[in-house]
């Protein structure tokens, strides 16, 4: 009702100026993101909608093939083309901020005060100081798929809701061939998939730890608590009965989508793809709690920034626009359109959303998840990866393989920061 | 002007007119690009940012990478057993096919058919025969006969060599085509003489047919020489999730580039990577020529 309103206001303003301004040309700012279906789809709503409550607004959206967008957005906008506003990864903030391709977001409509009460708290990683850099519509989360099939074979009633539970339901839920060979599995792992978000800020922190310091600056996982995590971690699939097989029919997601893993963590946008798999029944729930009951989850977000090329009436144009596509109605769009979940808990937590069978258990995870600043996410996750290996590949000890994963996260993160 | 030149000068005038294309061509798409990623081995880049002059930093921190040197170890380890074992099987297969008339045609195709495949879907395919039960094919048949299962892709010391794999089959087609082309250009009389002689069949292989293929011998060697150091679509599609793994066993110097530059984004470092590998290209070819230039 209030953006309507705001709206008509608008409208009355904009047609009063054009009365007086005759001949004055509408403004046409451009939006870039990256290609995928649903996402030009909402974003061609929000901006259908935009441009009727701004009738002297034109907005152009552009989009790339993921692989070309940093080098388009670097080459264009120092050139003084491109994009007015502009999506990006938020692991990325930093780089845009010193190539000085975005600018902050302008304190009187986006005073940090309103934003840190109104968002979830993880997006308070796009804030330096007073100012935001940039702002999500929407946020992604983990949470734990389980097929409904093979919970109700294996006779378990309900999804497990702590750690133990998962690892009693994984056990029901595996099987094994004449020679023992696992030909299900329990739960899905592979830290190549989601599962080194879940380690790091969901087991560590579970465990009692602090995955990172120092604004993720200081790698902080070496410790007793992500020893104990990489230990539960690592039983998944090295005990002597595993419940899991690291690389189980390739790919962690192809296994549950087939059928053959009774438990999956993922994000949401799995979902997508997961609906409609034929002779699939699943169902999703929180990430299982701690020891102590402790909750965890992980959180990542692709932001819209306003860049350094938008100026004058253009930049006071992409400041409405960033209003609209930050507000209530557009991330209800948004979840509507895409599956991703909305960055405000005043549309996420309303009756219909948090309640919801399929995107409830991520939206509910959205108010204890923590959002890891990476300075090189796939490098990071690499660390991750072959911390895992060298434990089961080369029978390495853990905590060895523990104290060589953190140095050279370490390494990665001082090298990055001290550019 | 164009009138008072000799006909000879005119012919240089012409040559020139038409070469300039190729020349234009090759210094805006090759030497330019070239000797720009020299010069960014000596800056720091993120793409984003400006350039800035780093020296010899990237270089150092090469020398200083450990897994750099395993890179490379890999790269000359896919080179040392992907050529001498697709030379010797192309060679063994060319030499059989060219004495069978039986479906000839047919086989020769059969040969040459994974080289027209896409690289990409067939590494996919071998990817997955590589699994364990209940999906690949290969473990499959072992545990049908109660082995045990054979870690292909999941072994630090097993995956090279199952990735190199597809990648010596998917080349065989080509280069026996070449050999075979070879051993039908070696003139008859030599066999024939060879036959009055009374001389066995090792003796007309190892003095007859192989010191006269020299050449194609040579052009195959070079060839796939150059392919395997720059190996690169199998590796990455047979481990797309963990490129270059397991603990980086199969990483080649090629997909350490590309995940320095578009995964890092450290485009200096990324290029001093690539001012190695062209390095050690230009070098295995000079020798390599040298070697042809030597018959």
């Amino acid at each position: 009702m209030r953006s309507h309103l705001k709206g008509l206001v608008l409208a009355g303003l904009t047609s009063s100026t054009a009365l007086f301004a005759t001949g004055a040309m509408a403004v046409e700012i451009e939006y870039w993101q990256y290609y995928f279906d649903a996402r030009v789809d909402a974003m061609e709503t929000l901006i259908e909608n935009f441009e009727a409550a701004n009738p002297d607004i034109t907005v152009t959206m552009t989009h790339f093939p993921y692989a070309d967008y940093r080098t388009k957005v670097a080459a264009a906008i120092p050139a003084g083309e491109g994009p007015d506003v502009v999506q990006l990864f938020y692991g990325w903030l930093n780089d845009y901020v010193e190539a000085e391709l975005i600018q902050p977001l302008p304190a009187d409509s986006f005073p940090a005060a309103r934003i840190d009460a109104e968002f979830f708290p993880m997006v308070q990683a796009m804030k330096d100081g007073d100012a935001y850099w940039a702002l999500p519509t929407a946020v992604r989360s983990l949470a734990l798929f389980y097929n409904e099939r093979l919970f109700e074979e294996a006779g378990i009633e309900s999804p497990p809701e702590t750690l133990v539970e998962l690892l009693d339901a994984a056990e029901k839920l595996t099987k094994r061939d004449g020679a023992g060979n696992i030909t299900q599995v329990g739960i899905t792992a592979g830290m190549t998939a989601q599962d080194h978000h879940w380690w790091r800020e969901g087991l560590v922190r579970q465990y009692g730890g602090e995955p990172y310091l120092d604004d993720y600056k200081t790698v902080n996982y070496n410790t007793e608590s992500g020893l104990a995590a990489l230990d539960f971690y690592t039983n998944l699939f090295m005990n002597e009965n595993p419940v899991s097989a690291i690389g189980f029919m390739d790919e962690p997601q192809a296994a549950f989508k087939a059928g053959r893993a009774g438990m999956h963590i993922d994000g949401s946008f799995r979902i997508g793809s997961l609906d409609g798999t034929r002779g699939l029944k699943w169902g999703v729930t929180e990430l299982p709690s701690g020891l102590d009951g402790a909750r965890s989850n992980y959180s990542s977000y692709w932001v819209n920034a306003i860049t350094t090329k938008a100026e004058g009436e253009k930049y006071d144009a992409a400041v409405k626009f960033m209003e609209y596509i930050t507000s209530d109605e557009a991330m209800q769009i948004w979840l509507d359109t895409v599956g991703e979940l909305p960055a405000k808990p005043s549309v996420g937590m309303t009756e219909a959303n948090a309640n919801d069978d399929v995107f409830g258990p991520f939206i509910r995870g959205l108010a204890y998840a923590h959002t890891t600043k990476f300075a090189n996410e796939s490098g990071q996750r690499q660390l991750m990866v072959e911390m895992v290996e060298r434990i089961q590949l080369e029978g390495m000890d853990l905590a060895e393989s523990l104290a060589i994963a953190a140095e050279a996260e370490q390494k990665l993160l001082d090298e990055y920061y001290s550019d | 002007m164009y009138r008072n030149l000799t006909i000879r000068q005119k012919q240089i005038v012409w040559a020139w007119a038409f070469l300039a294309i190729p020349v234009l061509f090759y210094t805006v798409i090759r030497f330019y690009p070239t000797g720009n990623a020299i010069l960014i081995s000596f800056q720091n880049w993120n793409l984003l940012g400006s350039r800035t002059w780093a020296g010899l930093e990237n270089y150092e921190k090469l020398w200083n990478d450990p897994v750099f040197w395993k890179v490379f170890q890999n790269t000359f380890v896919y080179l040392l057993l992907g050529t001498p074992i697709s030379l010797v099987l192309s060679f063994i297969i060319a030499y059989h096919l060219d004495k069978l008339r039986f479906m000839h045609g047919f086989l020769r195709m059969l040969y040459f058919l994974p080289f027209m495949t896409s690289a990409v879907a067939m590494a996919w395919v071998w990817r997955w025969f590589y699994q364990d039960v209940p999906i690949g094919l290969f473990n499959n048949i072992l545990a049908g006969f109660g082995i045990p299962q054979i870690k292909f892709l999941q072994s630090t010391t097993n995956a090279l060599p199952a990735v190199l794999a597809p990648a010596v089959w998917a080349g065989l087609g080509f280069q026996v085509i070449i050999f075979m082309a070879g051993l039908r250009a070696i003139p008859t009389s030599y066999y024939e003489a060879a036959k009055i002689d009374g001389v066995g069949w090792w003796t007309v292989l190892t003095q007859i047919t192989i010191p006269l293929l020299r050449p194609t011998i040579v052009f195959i060697v070079v060839f796939s020489s150059i392919g395997f150091l720059r190996i690169f679509d199998h590796v990455f599609n047979m481990t797309t999730n963990n490129p270059g793994g397991p603990l980086n066993a199969t990483k080649p110097l090629v997909l350490m580039i590309y995940d320095t530059a578009f995964n890092g984004f450290d485009m200096g470092y990324a290029a001093a990577q690539t001012v190695v590998l062209f390095t050690i290209l230009l070098i295995v070819s000079l020798i390599q020529l040298r070697l042809l230039r030597s018959t």
